[in-house]
């Protein structure tokens, strides 16, 4: 056993499904597991610390409060941003690209006006410019990826225009894995007087991502894809651009006074955090940021590297297996998306789980892509560091025979 | 749920389906669609005096939505309507793990397809078929 192998056994003495189950979970880019400690984490801060935050006077909600704002700190040093303030805590990445697309494109985009927009990107990051192409008149413009999934400064400088206002662009496709070069895209975007909208929900888990390095404007984020629990996510915005920004939900906790004739609403980012926050949820993807710091993105991108090759290595000596996106497994974070020729992705996935492994078939929530692409739907195996090459072998051996179980000789 | 759930019957009717195509002069055509899953098919029935004298069906989907439609169709042609709708009616059954000996019997090769009832998330494609039969035989699916 190498050095990796012992220090992944290690790590995955801390997930409880890893002890007590043997799933082979390779579904990572959905969600992730999450390690006994980020569990405990959510479980300690509702035994210990729980109170409304920001509301009382008293101790315990000020421990609650303390709890929650410094999550944010550790969220905001997570990605490089220079103010706290910057981040608003949202349900999901789903949520934050939402909240920009009320709270910013809503009011600042009119008719006249170009949102670009990836075609690779996730439903959650197409669906809200398509509102507020159609609340506001700005023009939706369809920004293409190569054939390695890539988008390209080039293909960004080919569709950009003068009229250009948001580019709307995911660091990582959830079906190519291919990494886009944000920094250069962002630098192309605001030399065109736009800003850059981030979809960062598969690339944060998965390699340092650094706003103010990117200077991405916007970027959004899950916690349930690191380790942490389902219901909490980041939206970073700079901060004089968030300052701009309308509210997006209204009630409790986003003001500073309300009278019948007239409101003051909070400062950033908490006049985004309207009602009760999620601070247990908070409380859990705190301890999965300090777990992720604690193994260091240098193991976490040499063993999903490793996983990723060994994976297409084996692929490619499959029969009817075709990879979508690069041919060479550098062109993937993670992520290995595929077609089985003759066999659709719900039984090719159905076939897996038999044998306890868990992948994901169907559209990936990207069906602009799939129609791009000229399929229907594929299958998606996706690493974490946590998986082992054993489980990459074990999903290999089952893809070999998938053919073949439903009736191709070969 | 074991491997062997995709018997030689399912995979035989999904790769080589006898009533995959489609027919001429057919007087009840209605397209089923998953959209979860993306199976989508139009079931073509040429009904004279009451019997189902031909039909077929065209599209695509997983192999289980097409399987089960090939397999429906083997057992619906040469039958009346009200025939036909007890053979789905029995096939429901067998979904919902309810089925009596006597239905295992009539629903014959369908009895492949009886392991979907411990697979919730296959069930739509095993039902779309003969929810389609259902649907255009004016039955308001659920």
């Amino acid at each position: 056993m190498t050095e990796i192998d012992e220090k992944v056994k290690k790590l995955r003495e801390e997930f409880r499904i890893f002890r007590e189950t043997d799933y082979v979970y390779l579904d990572n880019s959905a969600t992730s597991q999450r390690p006994d400690r980020v569990i405990r984490a959510v479980s300690d801060f509702y035994a210990e610390k729980n109170a409304n935050p920001f509301r009382g006077v008293y101790e315990l909600s000020e421990k609650c409060t303390e709890e929650y704002e410094s999550a944010r700190s550790r969220a905001a040093a997570f990605i490089g941003a220079e103010h706290s303030s910057e981040i608003v805590f949202t349900r999901n990445a789903t949520e934050a690209l939402n909240l920009i697309a009320y709270s910013y494109g809503c009011f600042e985009l009119s008719e006249g006006d170009e949102i670009v927009v990836s075609v690779c990107e996730h439903h959650s990051n197409f669906l809200p410019w398509v509102m507020v192409s159609e609340r506001t008149g700005a023009k939706l413009v369809k920004l293409l990826p190569d054939e390695t999934g890539c988008i390209t400064p080039k293909a960004l400088r080919n569709v950009i225009t003068g009229k250009t206002r948001l580019v709307c662009v995911t660091q990582v496709s959830n079906v190519f894995g291919k990494v886009n070069d944000i920094k250069t895209l962002a630098q192309i975007a605001h030399e065109a007087g736009a800003l850059i909208v981030c979809d960062g929900a598969q690339s944060v888990p998965h390699m340092p991502v650094d706003v103010r390095d990117l200077d991405v404007d916007f970027l959004a984020f899950s916690g349930h894809k690191m380790l942490a629990p389902m219901g909490i996510g980041v939206l970073y915005a700079k901060r004089d651009i968030l300052s701009s920004m309308k509210p997006f939900m209204l009630g409790g906790e986003m003001i500073e006074s309300v009278h019948w004739d007239r409101v003051k609403f909070a400062v950033i980012p908490h006049v985004f955090e309207a009602g009760t926050v999620n601070a247990g949820g908070a409380a859990g993807l705190k301890a999965a940021m300090e777990f992720m710091d604690e193994i260091g993105f240098d193991f976490i991108m040499e063993q999903e590297k490793r996983l990723t090759r060994l994976a297409m290595d084996g692929i490619k000596n499959i029969n009817g297996i075709h990879v979508i996106g690069d041919q060479s497994p550098e062109g993937h974070e993670g992520i290995v998306t595929f077609t089985v020729d003759g066999v659709h992705p719900h039984d090719v996935a159905q076939i897996f789980d038999s044998e306890k492994i868990c992948v994901r078939a169907g559209h990936h929530c990207a069906q602009p892509l799939m129609d791009h692409l000229g399929i229907g739907s594929c299958t998606r195996a996706s690493f974490a560091f946590y998986n082992t090459e054993e489980e990459v072998n074990r999903f290999l051996e089952c893809l070999s025979g998938i053919r073949r179980k439903m009736g191709y000789n070969e | 749920m074991s491997d062997s759930f995709y018997n030689e019957v399912l995979t035989d009717h999904n790769m080589h389906p006898i009533h995959k195509h489609p027919i001429d002069n057919p007087n009840l055509v209605l397209e089923g669609v998953n959209p979860s899953c993306g199976d989508d098919i139009v079931l073509q029935l040429r009904v004279e005096d009451d019997k189902i004298v031909e039909g077929s069906f065209v599209g695509e989907g997983c192999a289980i939505s097409q399987a089960s439609a090939d397999i429906m169709l083997e057992l619906i042609i040469g039958k009346s309507k009200d025939e036909a709708l007890s053979l789905s009616d029995a096939f429901m059954r067998m979904i919902r793990n309810e089925a009596s000996e006597e239905d295992i019997e009539l629903l014959d090769e369908a009895g492949a397809l009886k392991d979907i009832s411990h697979m919730p998330a296959r069930v739509k494609c095993a039902v779309l078929g003969w929810h389609t039969l259902e649907e255009l035989f004016g039955r308001k699916s659920e």
